[in-house]
C-alpha cells in the first residue's frame, strides 16, 4: 500500500497530496460537519463548523491539507459543542422561522443543528431586517435566512458563468448583493435552474412556486439525518 | 415523597395554544400522568394565580405587559422552568411582525382593513400594552430547559415530562427534534 492515510476519529483515511482533510473525508464517505463547503468548490472556511482537532491543533477541515499520519478529530463533545455555540450564532443573526420556511426539512443548517441536538438558540436574537428580493419571476431571495457562505457567489461565477452574486459590507453589515446596478434578481440573467440556486444550504434562496411540495416523513434530512448518506457522491449537502 | 404529587403549571403567552394541544396528545398517557402530577394554573385548571410548583411550562413568546407579568409569576414560583415550543424559544412565526414598526401593524388591522368597526386603535388601560417586538421568553426570565417544535411532538412531551419527574436530565430523541 503506497496510499498515504492520515487518522480521522483513530479510523484510517487515504488522500493524495494537496486534497484537503474535507476532501479526503468526504472521498472516503466520512462526513465532517460542513456548511460552507461543497466537494469540487474553492474552500471558503467561513462557518467554521467543520473545525476540527488536527494532532492537537484546531483547524478547519475544509481549508487545511491532509498530512501523513496526523491524527485528527472530529467527533468530540468539546468540538460539537463549538458547533452547537456556531450554530446558535447563526440561528440568531438572521430570522430562522423553521415552522413557516419552506426549506424546512431540506435545510442543512437546519440538519445540522439537529444533529449537534441544539435545543435553543441560548443568544439574543438579532431580528435583522434586511432585504428581501422577489423580483425575479422563478426565484427569491431572503437574505434573513442567508448564512454567507458564498456557495452561490462561487457556483454563479464558477460554474454558471453568470457571476450573479457577491458578499458587500463590513462586519456585521455583510450581507448577499446582487450583480446589477438595480441590485435586484430580475436584471440579472440568473435561472430558476442554474447550479448556484441548488446549492445554497439554506432557505435563502428559493425557487418559486415549488415550497411544500415534499410530505413531511419524506423530505430530505427527514429520511436520513445529515451526514448518514453517502457523502461521497454529494452535489449538495449531506 | 412518594404521596406527595408533582405540581406542575402551564400557561401560554403569545402562544396559539398549539403546544398545550399537543400535550394533551399524549392521549391515555394523561391518566397515567394524573396519578402522578396535579394541575396548578393552567388554560386546563380555574386556578386564576401560580403558586409554589415543582415545573412550570410556558407556551409563546413574550408580546405584551401582562405576558411578563405571568413569566415572572411562573419563574418566582416553578422550580424547574420549561420554554415549549418555537414561539417560547425564538419568538416563532408571531416574531416575524418584529420587522414592521408596531403601528403600522395595528393600523393596517384596526383602522384600514375594510369591515373594522370604529376604525380607532384600542386604548382601553384594560388591554394590556403590545411591546414593539416579541421575545422568546428565556430574554426575559431563566429558562432551565427548552424543548423545540412547532409544537413539540406528543412523544417528545411526555419523555421530557417523564424524565423530569424521574428526576433526569431531559432527552430528546434525536429523531423528535425538530423545529418545525
Ligand atoms: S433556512 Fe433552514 S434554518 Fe433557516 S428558517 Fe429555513 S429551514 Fe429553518
Ligand atoms: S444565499 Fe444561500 S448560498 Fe448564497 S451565501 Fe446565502 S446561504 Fe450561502
Ligand atoms: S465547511 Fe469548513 S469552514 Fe465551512
Amino acid at each position: 500500500m503506497s496510499a498515504k492515510t492520515f487518522l480521522l476519529d483513530g479510523q484510517p483515511v487515504s488522500f493524495v497530496d494537496g486534497q484537503t482533510i474535507m476532501d479526503a473525508a468526504l472521498a472516503a464517505g466520512v462526513y465532517i460537519p460542513h456548511l460552507c463547503h461543497l466537494p469540487g468548490y474553492r474552500p471558503q472556511g467561513s462557518c467554521k463548523l467543520c473545525t476540527v482537532d488536527i494532532g492537537g491543533r484546531r483547524g478547519a477541515a475544509c481549508t487545511n491539507a491532509a498530512v501523513e499520519n496526523v491524527d485528527v478529530k472530529c467527533e468530540t463533545q468539546e468540538l460539537n459543542a463549538d458547533r452547537r455555540s456556531l450554530l446558535q450564532m447563526l440561528f440568531v443573526e438572521g430570522n430562522h422561522f423553521c415552522p413557516s420556511c419552506e426549506k424546512s426539512g431540506n435545510c442543512a443548517l437546519q440538519a445540522v443543528a439537529y444533529r449537534v441536538g441544539m435545543r435553543d438558540p441560548h443568544f439574543p436574537h438579532f431580528y435583522p431586517a434586511h432585504d428581501m428580493d422577489a423580483s425575479h419571476p422563478e426565484v427569491l431571495l431572503d437574505r434573513n435566512r442567508c448564512i454567507l457562505c458564498e456557495l452561490c457567489v462561487r457556483a454563479s461565477r464558477d460554474v454558471d458563468g453568470k457571476n450573479v452574486f457577491a458578499i458587500s459590507g463590513r462586519g456585521m453589515r455583510a450581507r448577499l448583493i446582487v450583480n446589477a446596478s438595480s441590485g435586484r434578481l430580475a436584471d440579472t440573467p440568473l435561472a430558476a435552474g442554474d447550479r448556484a440556486m441548488t446549492v445554497c444550504p439554506t432557505g435563502a434562496l428559493l425557487t418559486k412556486r415549488q415550497g411544500f411540495s415534499v410530505p413531511i416523513g419524506r423530505r430530505t434530512y427527514d429520511l436520513k439525518p445529515i451526514g448518514t448518506t453517502a457523502p461521497a457522491r454529494e452535489t449538495q449537502h449531506g | 415523597m412518594a404521596d406527595r404529587k408533582v405540581r406542575i403549571a402551564t400557561t401560554s403567552l403569545a402562544g396559539c395554544f398549539g403546544c398545550h394541544m399537543s400535550i394533551l396528545d399524549i392521549d391515555e398517557a394523561l391518566f397515567d400522568l394524573l396519578e402522578r402530577v396535579e394541575f396548578d394554573r393552567s388554560p386546563l385548571t380555574d386556578i386564576k394565580h401560580c403558586g409554589p410548583c415543582d415545573l412550570g411550562i410556558i407556551e409563546g413568546g413574550v408580546c405584551n405587559a401582562e405576558n411578563v407579568h405571568v413569566l415572572k409569576e411562573f419563574r418566582r414560583n416553578c422550580k424547574v422552568l420549561v420554554a415549549l415550543g418555537a414561539c417560547a424559544i425564538s419568538g416563532g412565526i408571531p416574531a416575524m411582525r418584529n420587522n414592521i414598526p408596531l403601528r403600522a401593524c395595528f393600523q393596517e388591522v384596526y383602522e384600514y382593513e375594510p369591515g373594522t368597526l370604529g376604525h380607532h386603535l384600542p386604548n382601553d388601560p384594560e388591554l394590556p400594552l403590545p411591546f414593539d417586538k416579541v421575545h422568546p421568553i428565556n430574554e426575559v426570565v431563566h429558562v432551565d430547559y427548552f424543548l423545540p417544535g412547532c409544537p413539540p411532538p406528543a412523544e417528545a412531551i411526555l419523555r421530557f415530562v417523564g424524565d423530569l419527574l424521574a428526576g433526569r436530565t431531559p432527552a430528546i430523541d434525536p429523531h423528535l427534534l425538530h423545529y418545525d
